[in-house]
């Protein structure tokens, strides 16, 4: 089957990307200057990402709060008008449908990113939980989506959008006009890095793509492709759909109860995790690093072991890859609840080898405060 | 494409070899390169070691995968570049040069009459 396409796509043939197939998509893993440049460049000053295959959905309607209300973990449906919040969908079982952000434009109007290879499934679910009570309209064939990450890109687009989103604090958005193209700009990422993305019609996307690029260039920014979007985001810890967050974990096993509203809530999941919360949980998401000399990288699908037992698998590492600001090797594994805690040693299966690594908690990176 | 170094012998691993003497030093070609992305690690035998054809004497670890190196022939290990432990992003740089990764005294002439030519391998990873 021929893989989609996004608006951006001749831009990146022309940047010299290489083009990889990303859950039916033709999408840029990285361009010329590599996964270790594009990286350090969102580190140090500005990234431009395409990210256009996620989804874009509006939900509408005069009781759109009561059908959000039901759909999320997160206070969405009580949040102001402009504020943008992370939340998570969840299964009856506590399970996580998917992870997203929800835009309250209006009383009676949301717009929610959703993962791309969620998109589909996120619509059906939308149009099944929502029981009519909202229309949802899918927008995600005619909208394009830049990242802009770094800490030099907040100031880069504000000055393309001549001072409009100057006011925009984090995780609030507004409609702008970035370099002459209409957008909702939120200030918003998944990098760890402040900055913005850009929603804005398909047809707008290449000269959007383009004044940023020519306006990133001179501060040492480049475009960014997938291989770096995923170091980038595991660096600053924030889960990946499909990797850490999945139907069968719940939030508090993922550590986002943070995102997880109980108090006088009825979403779906709600009596699960309120059980949950109340008994604790058995196992846990926790980041762990590998130290420089074991010269090793723990990946997506290796076993967490303990020798002692039989059997001796006791989790799964969900998402690794070498820590290209902090050295050594980083990751993130499923283990019992007793062997998440900040300084456990933990022993992984790598390829045949037996790897020491060790519970972190928090950030992997954090970002420098200017 | 890329063309590929053709005072070189290949394999259809995507490795490299160029004689020196009775020894062949051993790397992994441009596309290989391209296609692994950034080169973070290099684990390579020890000097002496024997190798044999076909089964894995290495493993190389980029930002976003993991894959095995396999000996192109049967041999003896008889040097091993050291370097690449702390700059295993030279193989990205200079996969034909400063990017090698080991030197092989053959055991069995036959196998390397059977590596293939640039030509050949140019053609191989046309077909890919």
């Amino acid at each position: 089957m021929e893989r989609r396409k996004t608006p951006l796509w001749d831009l990146h043939r022309a940047h010299g990307a290489r083009l990889i197939d990303f859950g039916g998509w033709d999408m840029p893993v990285q361009y010329t200057a590599g996964t270790i440049k594009e990286h350090k460049a969102v580190r140090e000053a500005v990234g431009l990402f395409d990210v256009s295959h996620m989804g874009e959905v509006y939900l509408r309607g005069p009781r759109v709060r009561e059908a959000v209300e039901r759909l999320t973990t997160n206070a969405v449906a009580s949040a102001p008008v402009g504020k943008a919040v992370y939340t998570l969908l969840c299964l009856p079982s506590g399970g996580v449908v998917d992870d997203c952000i929800f835009y309250k434009r209006a009383d009676d109007e949301f717009f929610v990113i959703v993962n791309a290879s969620n998109t589909a499934k996120d619509l059906e679910w939308f149009r099944e939980q929502t029981h009519s009570l909202c229309d949802v309209v899918d927008v995600s064939d005619e909208t394009a989506l830049i990242a802009v990450q770094g800490p030099k890109a907040v100031a880069m687009v504000d000055k393309l959008a001549r001072g409009a989103l100057s006011g925009l604090t984090s995780f609030t958005f507004a409609d702008a006009e970035v370099a002459g193209v209409a957008c909702v700009a939120a200030r918003t990422g998944y990098t760890g890095e402040d900055g913005f993305e850009l929603a804005c019609a398909n047809a707008d996307a290449p000269r959007l793509w383009t004044a940023l690029l020519d306006a990133a260039t001179p501060l040492g920014g480049l475009p960014v492709g997938l291989a770096a979007r995923d170091t980038l985001r595991l660096e600053s810890r924030l889960p990946l759909y499909g990797n850490d967050l999945d139907e069968d974990h719940t939030p508090l096993e993922a550590g986002l109860g943070w995102a997880v509203k109980l108090d006088n809530r009825d979403f779906i999941g709600a009596s699960v995790l309120r059980d949950q919360k109340a008994s604790g949980v058995s196992r846990q998401l926790a980041g762990f690093r590998i130290a420089d000399e074991a010269r090793a990288i723990a990946r997506h699908g290796y076993a967490v072991v303990d020798r002692a037992l039989t059997p001796p698998v006791i989790g799964t590492v969900t998402s690794g890859g070498p820590g290209i600001m902090v050295g050594g090797a980083i990751g993130l594994a499923y283990v019992p609840v007793a062997k998440a805690t900040p300084g456990t040693q933990l022993t992984i299966d790598c390829r045949g080898k037996d790897v020491p690594a060790t519970v972190i908690s928090g950030k992997f990176y954090k970002r420098k405060t200017s | 494409m890329s063309s590929f170094p053709s005072d070189l012998r290949y394999t259809p691993d995507h490795e490299w070899l160029k004689a020196a003497g009775s020894k062949w030093r051993v790397g992994i070609t441009q596309f290989a390169v391209d296609a692994l992305g950034d080169i973070t690690l290099v684990d390579l035998p020890k000097e002496g070691d024997l190798v044999t054809k076909g089964q894995r004497f290495g493993t190389i670890e980029s930002v976003k995968s993991v894959s095995d190196l396999y000996a192109p022939v049967s041999g003896r290990v008889t040097a091993v570049n050291a370097v690449l432990k702390d700059s295993p992003e030279l193989v990205n740089s200079e996969p034909y040069g400063t990017g090698w990764m080991i030197e092989l005294e053959p055991t069995e002439k036959t196998e390397v009459d059977e590596l293939l030519s640039a030509v050949d391998y140019t053609k191989h990873v046309a077909a890919q």
